[in-house]
């Protein structure tokens, strides 16, 4: 199978968010960045289908020089090789469109993506690239069986999960519970330093969005906070008066 | 402002935060808003408050193959509606399935699109769209730069409308579709039987790690009951397998924006935070006063949960009863 997984490098979770100078990005200073950790349910459920059915993994990523070390990452897990599109991140439609003019030549079986970067939060890229390619995809995905050119789903959705079937080739879009990443062995992450990462230059369309600017959100809270303090039931009674007289909650 | 909204079908009903993006829309000063519902049999779910939801006019696609539901196939009909009325906004619910359409219809329609948006501002004649980004400890403003924009929008976020005088006309849609564009195909929607769902509900009672093991949530699942509200959990409490996956409330988990959050024994770990903080109101118990969620909490008391609980079960029981 010809497998491809894009991936991206984002801030660390735990990062405090300190907005820039220029008010609409974040103060890079200190953070660190790590692979995003949806791409790591992708990257592993792309090695366990290389696993079972032979071919190769390429992990694909947009973004500058520093993005490859997310790639190397993914190289250490299992990938074979890698593919870094060079170009500017304007905004997600640009990041899409980077990734399927690439894509569009390399006649894969299935793309896997995490169904999120943990920056930007959006869920964009999968179905974009899926519409730029007019490839079937999904998304929250838990699980995924490919059997005879047909690739079966579990998405999670509202109050449950949807069972979808997409034809192949498709692009399928990781949540958490997909499968357990494994980690890059000594060995691996040695190996993973002399495995290819091709480079392609690019230049990203126009951008169809624009931060206008970014802020901290306001914590307007009424925070009354009340002490049980061997006390639990006035507590409870003060706390549910304020629930229904108060908030009007309950 | 033409805005076209999108009304997401499942079983014979169209979901409440497609009526809230109707609310959204108005908010904008939409001069005329409109509908599109696609499905295999669309009459059935255009009930009275559907049509009464004050959007002018229901198109609607239908399409045997729709009894599958396909994003792919759906997301060309709603681009294609959008057209043909002259939308210049398309609003999406943020819902599972309407993340799956709405940036596919961004790229049919060459539109920018701002995802999961919290709130919205005129600025002159641009749109400022309010996203939530790194797990909601920072919100860009974003503006669409192109001529049609298409957005999604947080469930429960706006109120759903009431009461409008005029009823929508309804048109059928003939579209382009071909079994082609039916690529992927919703064989099957497995609900949790019985349970109200964190993504849906008004009230939720969270427990975290806190409650030391699964044979106590007897104990949130009281308060639960005493509210009307949803089960929810943290990633902690699932990872351990005291609760399911479809529970968990956060980053990795469901975003939720309820009227009534209750964290109990919950730290309140900017992962977690990252999916409930837009709640109303949130109430935390912990009996660490110096826990997280109580920098996000309007309401709070510090203690036990074994002591609380029960407590505040009774009291909320008490005041139900009057
Ligand atoms: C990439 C990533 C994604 C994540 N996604 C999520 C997510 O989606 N959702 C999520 O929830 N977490 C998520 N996490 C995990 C998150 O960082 C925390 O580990 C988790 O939320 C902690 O759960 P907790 O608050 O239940 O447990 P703990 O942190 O152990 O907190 C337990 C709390 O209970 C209190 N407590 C203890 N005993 C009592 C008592 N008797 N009465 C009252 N209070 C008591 C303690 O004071 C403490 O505050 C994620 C982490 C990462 C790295």
């Amino acid at each position: 199978m010809n497998i491809f997984v894009c991936v991206s490098h984002v801030p660390d979770t735990t990062t405090k968010v300190n907005v820039a100078g220029d008010g609409k990005n974040i103060d890079p200073a200190g953070v660190k960045f790590i692979l995003n950790p949806y791409d790591e349910f992708a990257v592993e459920e792309a090695l366990r289908l290389k696993e079972k059915n032979g071919g190769e993994v390429t992990v694909v990523s947009v973004g500058a020089e520093s993005s490859k070390e997310g790639m190397r990452q993914a190289l250490a897990m299992g990938a074979d090789k890698g593919i870094l599109i060079k170009a500017d991140k304007s905004d997600a439609f640009s990041v899409a469109s980077l990734l399927a003019d690439t894509l569009k030549t390399v006649n894969a079986d299935i793309i896997l993506l995490g169904k999120q970067s943990i920056d930007f939060d959006g869920m964009e890229i999968a179905p974009m690239l899926a519409e730029l390619m007019d490839l079937p995809a999904a998304t929250v995905v838990v699980s995924l069986a490919i059997d005879g050119g047909k690739a079966t789903v579990e998405k999670e959705v509202e109050g449950g999960k949807e069972k979808i079937e997409l034809a192949m080739p498709c692009i399928v879009a990781a949540q958490k519970g997909l499968n357990e990443p494994r980690y890059p062995s000594l060995p691996n992450i040695m190996k993973a330093k002399q495995k290819p990462i091709q480079e392609v230059a690019a230049t990203a369309p126009a951008a169809r969005t624009a931060v206008v600017k970014m802020d901290k959100p306001e914590k307007k809270r009424v925070g009354k906070i009340l002490q049980a303090d061997g006390n639990a039931a006035g507590a409870a009674s003060e706390l549910a008066r304020l629930l229904h007289e108060e908030a009007k909650v309950i | 402002m033409n805005i076209l909204v999108y009304f997401e079908e499942r079983n014979g009903q169209v979901r409440k935060p497609s009526l809230e993006a109707v609310s959204a829309a108005k908010a904008l000063g939409a001069s005329m808003i409109n509908a599109v519902i696609v499905g295999s049999n669309t009459s059935a779910a255009l009930s009275d408050a559907v049509k009464t939801s004050g959007v002018s006019k229901i198109f609607t696609v239908d399409h045997a193959w729709f009894s599958e539901y396909s994003s792919k196939a759906a997301a060309k009909a709603v681009a294609e509606v959008a057209k043909s009325s002259g939308a210049e906004v398309v609003i999406v619910p943020a819902t599972g399935r309407g993340k799956d359409i709405a940036p596919r219809v961004a790229v049919r329609l060459g539109a920018g699109y701002v995802p999961d948006v919290t709130a919205f501002a005129a600025n002159g004649g641009s749109i400022h769209a309010t996203h939530p980004v790194y797990a909601g400890k920072a919100n860009v403003q974003v503006e669409v730069t192109t001529p049609v924009k298409v957005f999604s929008t947080r469930p429960n976020l706006w109120a759903a409308p009431k009461d409008a005088s005029a009823v929508a006309s309804i048109e059928a849609a003939t579209g382009s579709l071909t079994d082609m564009d039916f690529a992927d195909r919703t064989k099957e929607l497995a609900l949790s039987q019985g349970k109200l769902d964190v993504a849906e509900a008004d009230i939720i009672v969270t427990g975290g790690r806190g409650m030391k093991g699964p044979e106590h949530w007897g104990l949130i699942e009281g308060l639960a009951t005493s509210m009307h509200a949803a089960t929810g959990a943290s990633r902690a409490v699932v990872d351990a397998g005291w609760r399911p996956h479809s529970e968990q409330v956060g980053q990795t988990g469901k975003t939720v924006s309820p009227s009534l959050y209750v964290a109990v024994g919950v730290s309140g770990a900017i992962q977690h935070l990252a999916g409930m903080s837009s709640s109303k109101t949130i109430v935390a118990i912990n009996k660490d006063a110096n826990a997280p969620i109580f920098a996000v909490a309007d309401y709070g008391i510090v203690g036990d949960a074994f002591e609380v609980l029960p407590a505040l079960t009774e009291a909320v029981s008490k005041i139900k009863s009057h």
